[in-house]
């Protein structure tokens, strides 16, 4: 068993109300099903769209990321799963698939003892 | 939710509102898939777009004007706060809901744009859910409401209930609901279920006005009775096949008694002042209906006498249609016929499906098959969704068996244009030439202001 980090990237946030509506309905349903088979570690928290940046020796503190809104981070989830691969396949069910964006699984680093 | 922003914001700055409720709602929606929908949602959209709109009065009360009477309050630290808050007490949004009702209603717009600000702001309805409604393109829906809310936001301040123009302005808020509760009753729309939501919508906004004692007036129950009366029979307007069924076919057993009840009530409280208006007689000709145990049953001669207050009242050709119906199923279709080709501005029914389709239920009533099925035809190539072409087409088939099985027709009204009478159905036609009674009256039971429409449904 291993535990690793869905973020979720881009994805179109725009859309009519009742669009909007019914991608929030998928989101939750799609968390239900991981959290009924117990995947679900932690859901996680979405996250503004603004921040700073603070880089490099000098310390320098700035607006940011400025990056493209198709790379921005959007959010992320923890996930209790057997293997990379196993955590790969749940991430299949993300709703953000559908609008454009993309799930990054990554696992979460760990010593044996 | 918009109403209550428009008030601490200012009327001018109506998109602005609009705005921090839509970020409001999508930041809620992106917080939610993470973290589950809450016990209750409205509560927490509320207090999101509270603070929204307070971090948005710090942050550009230097750039902006507020709302004009407010500006003191807001500008200073010590009061901003409160006052945003008070403006979110279920009390004060009751009554912007109520100011910004009448501030839609504005004379300069046309009812149809009166009925679209309303749906739009009042009920959060996107212009997508109006333009089909309203069987209308999205492009011509969306430029109609950006029009009227230039119109809207030249108004300084939202309407005052206590202003002296509340009577006429009043008058123009019953016939908007009044129009939205018929768009939903028998509009044109071909989706039931957007209908049944702008009754809803109707009648929620009309219990806003019952509860204002400025705005509780006989006129006010009156319509709310009648709304009350036609949404009780809406759950039978469609029979399980999802067909039309007229007044006369509809299964009452699938009424729905409470609304009638609740109708009744209404009533009895309108029953004050000296006025009676349309609104009066029309929930009078509908209790006549929703008191009866079938059509045969109906009281015909008080149905016909009441039509005929209402040509006093309200005199429109639509009016005078349902008139001639009831007229049909009292004294049989001749006299009906007779009635029908009296009907001053008949021309103006003409592009009315339920005019040839109830002109042609007479006929087959008498027997003139082919006559009948002459006008049925004329009807069919006027219907406005597939509901009203099947219900239509099934009346060509009748003639086809030579005799009138059931027939009537909803009606609808709609207000509109005094030139269009509303889409309205027709009411039904008893079997055929036999009795005068017949079994199936048309109930026309609603028009409304100057259209009007009838209603056999």
């Amino acid at each position: 068993m291993g535990e690793f980090t869905f973020l979720y990237r881009g994805g179109d946030r725009s859309g009519s109300p009742e669009e909007m509506q019914q991608v929030m309905q998928k989101w939750v349903a799609w968390m239900k099903e991981l959290g009924d088979k117990g995947h679900l570690k932690d859901p996680g928290h979405p996250l503004e769209h603004t921040g700073k940046v603070v880089k490099g020796k000098g310390k320098n503190v700035t607006d940011g990321p400025y990056v493209e809104t198709k790379d921005i981070i959007g959010g992320y989830t923890l996930i209790n799963a057997k293997d990379l691969d196993e955590a790969a396949q749940l991430s299949l069910g993300c709703p953000i698939l559908d609008r454009g964006g993309l799930v990054e699984v990554r696992p979460i680093m760990k010593l044996d003892m | 939710m918009v109403a209550a922003l428009t008030h601490i914001l200012g009327i001018h700055n109506l998109p602005l509102a609009e705005d921090v409720v839509q970020d409001a709602f999508c930041r809620a929606l992106e917080v939610w898939r993470f973290r589950g929908v809450p016990e209750n949602p409205s509560a927490w959209l509320m207090a999101t777009a509270k603070n929204r709109a307070l971090d948005l009065i710090r942050r550009e009360r230097t750039a902006r004007t507020f709302a004009p009477e407010l500006g003191r309050l807001l500008n200073s630290e010590w009061t901003v706060a409160s006052v945003v808050q008070d403006a979110f007490l279920p009390n004060a949004i009751k009554d912007d809901q109520l100011r910004m009702m009448f501030s839609c209603c504005h004379p300069r717009l046309t009812e149809e744009a009166q009925v679209a600000l309303v749906l739009h702001i009042l009920c959060g309805f996107s212009v997508g859910e109006i333009a089909n409604a309203f069987v209308s393109s999205h492009a011509a829906t969306e430029k109609r409401i950006s029009r009227a809310k230039k119109v809207l936001a030249a108004s300084k301040t939202l309407f005052d209930i206590a202003d002296t123009a509340l009577p006429a302005r009043l008058s123009a808020v019953h016939r908007a609901l009044y129009l939205l509760f018929n768009e939903g009753y028998h509009g044109a729309s071909p989706e039931s279920a957007v209908r049944a939501d702008l009754c809803q919508q109707a009648m929620r906004l009309a219990a806003l006005l019952l509860d204002h004692p400025l705005t509780a007036l006989p006129a006010t129950y009156a319509l709310s009775a009648l709304m009350c009366f036609h949404a009780a029979r809406l759950p039978a307007r469609l029979d399980h096949s999802g067909d039309l069924t007229t007044l006369s076919d509809q299964d009452r057993s699938r009424w729905d008694l409470n609304l009638v009840a609740d109708g009744k009530r209404l009533l009895d409280l309108s029953a004050f002042g000296s006025e009676i208006t349309e609104y009066h007689v029309e929930a009078a000709i509908a209790l006549l209906h929703a008191a009866a145990t079938s059509a045969d049953n109906t009281d015909w001669n008080r149905v016909v006498s009441l039509y005929d207050l209402l040509m006093k009242i309200r005199p429109s050709p639509v009016v005078a249609l349902n008139r001639a119906i009831a007229v049909a199923q009292k004294e049989g279709p001749e006299r009906g016929l007779e009635e029908i080709g009296a009907i001053a501005g008949r021309d103006r029914l003409t592009d009315y499906p339920f005019y040839s389709a109830a002109v042609g239920e007479l006929h087959l009533r008498r027997g003139h098959v082919e006559i009948a099925r002459e006008h049925f035809q004329a009807a069919v190539a006027l219907a406005r969704n597939p509901t009203e072409r099947r219900f239509l087409e099934k009346r060509i088939s009748a003639c086809e068996n030579g005799r009138s099985t059931r027939t009537s027709m909803p009606p609808s009204d709609r207000p509109s244009s005094p030139a269009a009478p509303a889409h309205n159905s027709l009411p039904p036609l008893p079997p055929p030439a036999r009795s005068r009674r017949s079994r199936e009256s048309a109930d026309p039971t609603d028009e409304r202001q100057k259209g009007c429409s009838i209603e056999s449904a």
